[in-house]
């Protein structure tokens, strides 16, 4: 928790130490207010007492509270400004920070618990420091010079304010340690009757269709009389908890009238005057020292999550990306638009197997290169190495003749026009998802490009039926949108960059096979010059490209044309007959 | 489920449940934002309040009895703390007239006996009302939450073509939790507070009329300016939830769409973006956070001002004898006790409120209407042979116009195999759950055996079919668990067998704890795996006929071939449908059934169709055809 204060800036800290400043005139503003009250029992006492006395102790009442009111409005400026900017940096801190990350950290915290993180989290922590500041802050200095004003009076009576405080923090001991894991297990069970409802839910038709309704509803209530017993339990607990802090307070009171009463009936005669308007102010103390207490309790309630918040957050911001910038920006003229793996083997970070072991080949300039394989044998990984996603564990892969560490992340992208398997687009319009980005050239040159782009990947035809065209609104997630229509936009996205090499991970799958071979030929004839790095299930998809690369488990079970496969590689005839009779293919 | 997702979306804009599907920006789903003055912040409001809390009470009407007994708790609680400043009064009047004289020691303590048995009868009475109300809001929550889940069963597929997973989600926990805090907390604070409040108004006026005007004048003055101020405040804590939202769902794109913002040096423009929002938020979440603020220290200058008030006019009574000094010491108290129930109503009622909606939308579920009840239909088949005829089916979804299929018949022999294949939308899977009787048919009829489905329990259409679904459908329990799931009688053999033969046995004896490894999201199955385990299931299940609704186009082709053994000893003497992407799989089938827009528009054998040309043909040529 204390790590993360450390993102406050100078301004923060002042703001601060400013806040401390108004706690404490607010503090000794409260604090004053009970003395005018003992000057007014006093006068009152007193015979011959002037009224005009009595209105003038009232009016200095009045001003503290006024003050007091000043002070605390003051003080919660200030902590709401430092809570704001915190909660502002912390956020740009994590979003930058997620931004620089490869697919190996976000994988490693997975985006759900990133987005969690970037929000929930600091949420949570925004809430401590806000209510903290002020409370973590006043409650000691209250308590403490409260202590010290009631120090000189009777210890009789302080005894009994340490009493009150003793049992106070008895009884908040005890439900921490009896209530609070309680509450802990009440969020485990909690997700459990959630998985179970959800489980249904996405089941629908098996549980169905397998009569399963009662087995079903048997498990819920299993999980539904686990959540309710342990609620039943913390709640009963707690509602014996509750009103003792009420019942302390009273006591409290009554306390110090009692031994007022005892004391002020044995002293003498000069000293009952005074121990009677001590006995008064007594009780107003008494209350503000047991008051700041329960703040101090609060905060210590407050704190456990905060600070699960503040871990998360931190464990974020100290993971050091694991993929730096190189400096070039340019690679080999003659070169261009050549992608080469030299003994390329990776594995990730904690494995100990392999995903991909020693994969060397060539793909020259405007050639056509097609990876397959069964799921899980590494196909995407390969290419995700291209663009930097994950680095080589060992060996190297070239782009224009240059190690792709070399360059500089940006540079490197430019080249690359990448679709992904899941169709990714972006709040925006079916025009800004597809000129999407920045290629290092200029923003109306890639402007120019979309509708021919759209055109290529065979999407005209229904982003025209759009009312709105090319400017026809895409949700967020592309929600609006049919699957094929998301895939066809994302690959006229990085078409539109007119990029030296594209690489489609699996992305034609959520075509039909109409769409699939018409959407190959105009690529073949408008972007001719592009090296195209595909990977795919359908044979019919690549059997026509320059080279394809058959993956097994890791390794490179072939490489060639689809005849020379079909010749001397059992892996891909076993793929190719899976798929098309011998008739077929002959 | 293509075909359905088109209208759906209006449905949900004209019809959707209780509240737009989607929140924007609460990853989490729960929780409210930064709080605002006692929660009124992000407050929902319910359309029909009264009406929803008249339903609750309805539902809790078991319990009424002992929650009667929790408000005279209650009552009787807040009378006792009501008494206490009257007799400490009384008890510094005791002091203050033996100050010249001796004190009265044995009335004293009298009077302190008298307090104590009032606190401890205080502490007993609310603790009972507490214990009551604990257990049954436990009880009523519990209640709730069993109904929802019973009530999932109960609703027709339809329903859920326009509430998302996570909506019922939320009834269950998030609804049926803010309904039992509201019933546990705010019922008892309520009555307390309104009690607490006219109680000591009633007190007050009972010791000393004028001193009463001073408190509730000075009190009211204080609250007047504070309402003024959260009045205005509205708008920002409004303000601070859209900008959130908005970051929010902005975080979520970006992090979701990651690797593409990186593959197109998107960053920058998205760091531009989320700067733009987080500016935005930083400056209504400054305001939202100094106005909630403010409500503590007004509130305690509002006290404090009521203190100072008394203690003035007070002492010039006291001076001129015409009160004696208790009653200042019993206003001090009741100042304190007059303005807290204030905040404490405003607060209960804002948690009514969010009970009521929450309630508006957990009965709307509950009331939602459910499929006819089938308790007479007993017409069983004995011994199925598997004959299944479909005849002029029409079909089209219960909320809406649309006729989806329009005039559709087949007829299926005994054993025999039969492939529905055509574009996606055309309705093939629709098909299926028309056979699964998942909906109704509006014309037409649907018959096994002779029998129409109609004519049977829902139940007993479901016992004739073993189903086999694209999504690979396990739950968190054991291998084992998994593959018997709810069928009676699975012998250990049986599965086994089942296992061996869709060839899964070996691997799961390799698992760490064999067939009682939990399936859970540390072990990793392959998507193969998955099916093979959903194909050992219907086999375990062993029903008369099967379904397999895409089964194999999340599998790759090679896994494929190994699970299609499987698959044909599933089929082998089980009149079969089948439903099939990939034209390869279903070559073999008796009959092919070609549909394109919710009609047959060929039908035969794979070979009959090729020869005729059509468009099935067209279908399975383009897969070979080369791109020049």
């Amino acid at each position: 928790m204390l790590k993360i204060l450390k993102n406050l800036t100078k301004k923060e800290w002042s703001l601060a130490a400013l806040a401390l400043v108004f706690i404490v005139a607010q503090v000794w503003l409260d604090l004053t207010m009970p003395d005018y009250m003992s000057e007014i029992t006093i006068l009152v006492q007193t015979p011959g007492s002037e009224m005009s006395e009595i209105l003038t102790a009232g009016g200095k009442m009045l001003l503290c509270a006024l003050g007091s009111l000043i002070a605390s409005v003051l003080t919660i400026l200030c902590a709401a400004r430092i809570g704001s900017n915190l909660s502002y940096t912390l956020r740009r801190q994590l979003f930058g920070k997620v931004q620089e990350f490869s697919m190996e950290e976000i994988g490693h915290f997975s985006t759900a618990s990133l987005i969690t993180r970037s929000t929930n989290d600091i949420t949570q922590v925004q809430m401590l420091i806000i209510m903290g500041l002020e409370m973590l802050l006043k409650a000691p200095i209250k308590a403490v010079w409260a202590v010290c004003k009631i120090a000189g009076k009777d210890w009789h009576w302080t005894l009994a304010t340490g009493i009150a405080v003793a049992a106070l923090l008895i009884l908040v001991g005890l439900s921490i340690v009896i209530v609070l894991p309680k509450f802990k297990k009440l969020q485990v069970l909690t997700d459990d009757l959630n998985r179970v409802t959800r489980e249904n839910l996405n089941g629908l038709r098996v549980v169905r269709a397998y009569n399963a309704e009662k087995y079903q509803e048997k498990k819920f209530e299993g999980a539904n009389a686990a959540l309710t017993g342990t609620s039943l339990f913390a709640q009963r607990t707690m509602s014996f908890m509750m009103p003792g802090i009420q019942l302390i307070m009273s006591g409290l009171s009554l306390a110090v009238y009692w031994i007022g009463a005892v004391l002020i009936n044995n002293a003498g005669m000069t000293e009952k005057l005074t121990l009677f308007s001590d006995m008064m102010v007594f009780s107003q103390y008494a209350m503000q020292v047991v008051s700041s207490f329960m703040m101090l309790v609060m905060i210590f309630m407050m704190l456990p999550r905060a600070s699960v918040a503040a871990k998360r957050i931190n464990e974020v911001l100290d993971t050091e990306p694991t993929i730096h910038d190189g400096y070039l920006t340019q690679g080999s003229k003659e070169l261009e638009g050549e992608v080469e793996f030299r003994n390329v083997s990776f594995r990730y970070p904690d494995a100990e197997e392999y995903v991909l072991k020693d994969i060397s080949f060539r793909a020259a300039k405007g050639e056509t290169v097609a990876f397959i394989g069964s799921t899980g044998c590494g196909k995407s990984t390969v290419i995700n190495l291209i663009p930097r996603f994950y680095d080589a564990t060992e060996g190297q892969v070239l782009v224009d003749g240059v190690n792709v560490k070399g360059y500089t992340q940006q540079a490197l992208r430019n080249k690359i026009g990448y679709v992904s398997q899941k169709a990714t687009l972006f709040t925006g319009t079916i025009r800004s998802n597809v000129a999407f980005g920045d290629n290092g050239r200029p923003e109306a040159e890639m402007q120019e490009n979309v509708e021919e782009a759209i055109a290529t990947a065979q999407a005209s035809e229904f982003v025209e039926n759009l009312s709105e065209g090319y400017d026809g609104y895409v949700a967020q997630g592309g929600t609006n949108l049919s699957g094929g229509q998301k895939q066809r936009i994302s690959i006229a996205r990085a078409i539109c960059r007119k990029p030296e090499i594209l690489i489609f991970d699996d992305s034609f799958s959520a075509l039909d096979y109409k769409t699939d071979r018409r959407l190959r030929e105009t690529l073949n004839e408008k972007c001719g010059d592009a090296t195209r790095l595909i990977v795919a299930q359908r044979i019919g998809t690549i059997r026509d490209a320059d080279k394809i690369i058959v993956l097994d488990e890791g390794r490179m079970a072939g490489i060639g044309t689809h005849e020379e496969l079909m010749q001397n590689c059992e892996v891909y005839r076993q793929i190719a007959y899976s798929q098309l009779s011998k008739e077929e293919l002959a | 489920m293509m075909e359905k997702k088109g209208h759906n979306r209006e449905q949900e804009r004209q019809n959707g449940v209780g509240r737009p599907v989607h929140r924007p920006g609460r990853p989490g789903g729960h929780g409210h934002g930064p709080g605002g003055p006692g929660g009124s912040g992000g407050g929902e409001k319910a359309k029909d309040f009264a009406g929803t809390w008249k339903k609750l009470l309805h539902y809790c009407r078991k319990y009424l009895a002992v929650m009667v007994i929790a408000v005279v708790c209650a009552v009787a609680g807040t009378v006792l703390t009501l008494i206490g400043p009257d007799k400490l009064s009384e008890m510094t009047d005791l002091i203050t007239e033996g100050i010249l004289g001796g004190i009265d020691m044995d009335a004293v303590a009298g009077i302190g006996m008298t307090l104590v048995s009032f606190y401890v009868a205080g502490y007993i009475l609310s603790a009972v009302q507490g214990w009551i109300m604990a257990t049954v809001t436990q009880r009523v929550s519990r209640n709730l939450r069993s109904d929802i889940s019973k009530k999932i069963n109960r609703l027709p597929m339809w329903f859920y073509n326009r509430t998302t997973t996570g909506d019922v989600l939320s009834r269950v926990t998030n609804d049926v939790d803010t309904i039992g805090q509201s019933l546990n907390q705010s019922i008892g604070n309520l009555i307390s507070a309104i009690v607490l409040f006219i109680g000591s108004l009633v007190m007050m006026f009972k010791t000393n009329g004028i001193m009463t005007l001073t408190a509730v004048l000075s009190t009211m003055i204080g609250f007047v300016v504070m309402f003024a101020i959260m009045g205005r405040s509205q708008r920002y804590f409004i303000r601070q939830q859209e900008n959130l939202g908005a970051l929010n769902g902005h975080i979520e794109e970006i992090y979701a769409g990651h690797t593409v913002i990186k593959a197109y040096n998107g960053e920058e423009k998205a760091q531009e973006t989320f700067d733009h929002l987080n500016d935005k938020l930083r400056d209504s979440g400054f305001k939202a956070q100094c106005l909630s603020g403010l409500m503590m220290p007004i509130m305690t200058f509002i006290g404090n001002f009521g203190y100072v008030a008394v203690c003035v006019v007070g002492g010039a009574l006291a001076l001129k004898g015409s009160i004696r000094f208790g009653v200042i010491v019993a206003f001090i108290m009741y100042v304190r006790y007059f303005t807290q129930p204030l905040s404490q109503i405003a607060q209960a009622m804002q948690s009514l409120q969010s009970a009521a909606a929450a309630g508006e939308r957990v009965f709307a579920f509950l009331e939602a209407e459910e499929m006819e009840d089938e308790s007479s239909k007993v017409q069983q088949l004995k011994q199925t042979k598997g004959y299944v005829e479909f005849e002029h089916v029409k079909f089209g979804y219960e909320d809406s116009d649309r006729t989806i299929i329009h005039d559709f018949s087949a007829e299926a022999k005994p054993g025999q195999k039969i492939a529905i294949v055509g574009p996606t939308g055309a309705g093939k899977t629709t098909m299926v759950n028309l056979l699964m009787r998942f909906h109704e048919i509006q014309e037409g009829a649907i018959r096994i055996d002779g029998v129409s489905t109609k004519e049977m329990s829902r139940q007993e259409v479901h016992s004739q079919f073993c189903m086999v679904l694209q999504d690979t459908w396990l739950f968190e329990g054991t291998v084992r668990e998994n593959l018997i799931y709810c069928t009676e009688g699975a012998t250990e053999e049986t599965m086994r067998n089942a296992c061996r033969a869709v060839g899964l046995d070996h691997f799961i004896r390799t698992l760490p704890k064999g067939y009682d490894t939990v399936l859970n999201d540390q072990v990793n199955l392959s998507q193969g795996q998955k099916q093979q385990i959903t194909i050992a299931r219907a086999m375990i299940a062993d029903k008369p006929m099967l379904i397999l609704d895409e089964a194999t186009s999340s599998v790759d082709t090679r896994t494929e071939l190994q699970i299609q053994e499987a698959m044909d000893a599933l089929m082998k003497n089980r009149t079969s449908f089948v439903i099939a992407h990939r034209l390869s799989t279903i070559k073999n089938s008796d009959l092919i059934l070609v549909m394109r827009d919710g009609d047959i528009i060929e039908k035969g054998t794979h070979d009959e169709l090729l020869k005729k040309g059509g468009f099935y043909a067209e279908l399975y040529n383009s897969q070979f055809e080369q791109a020049s």
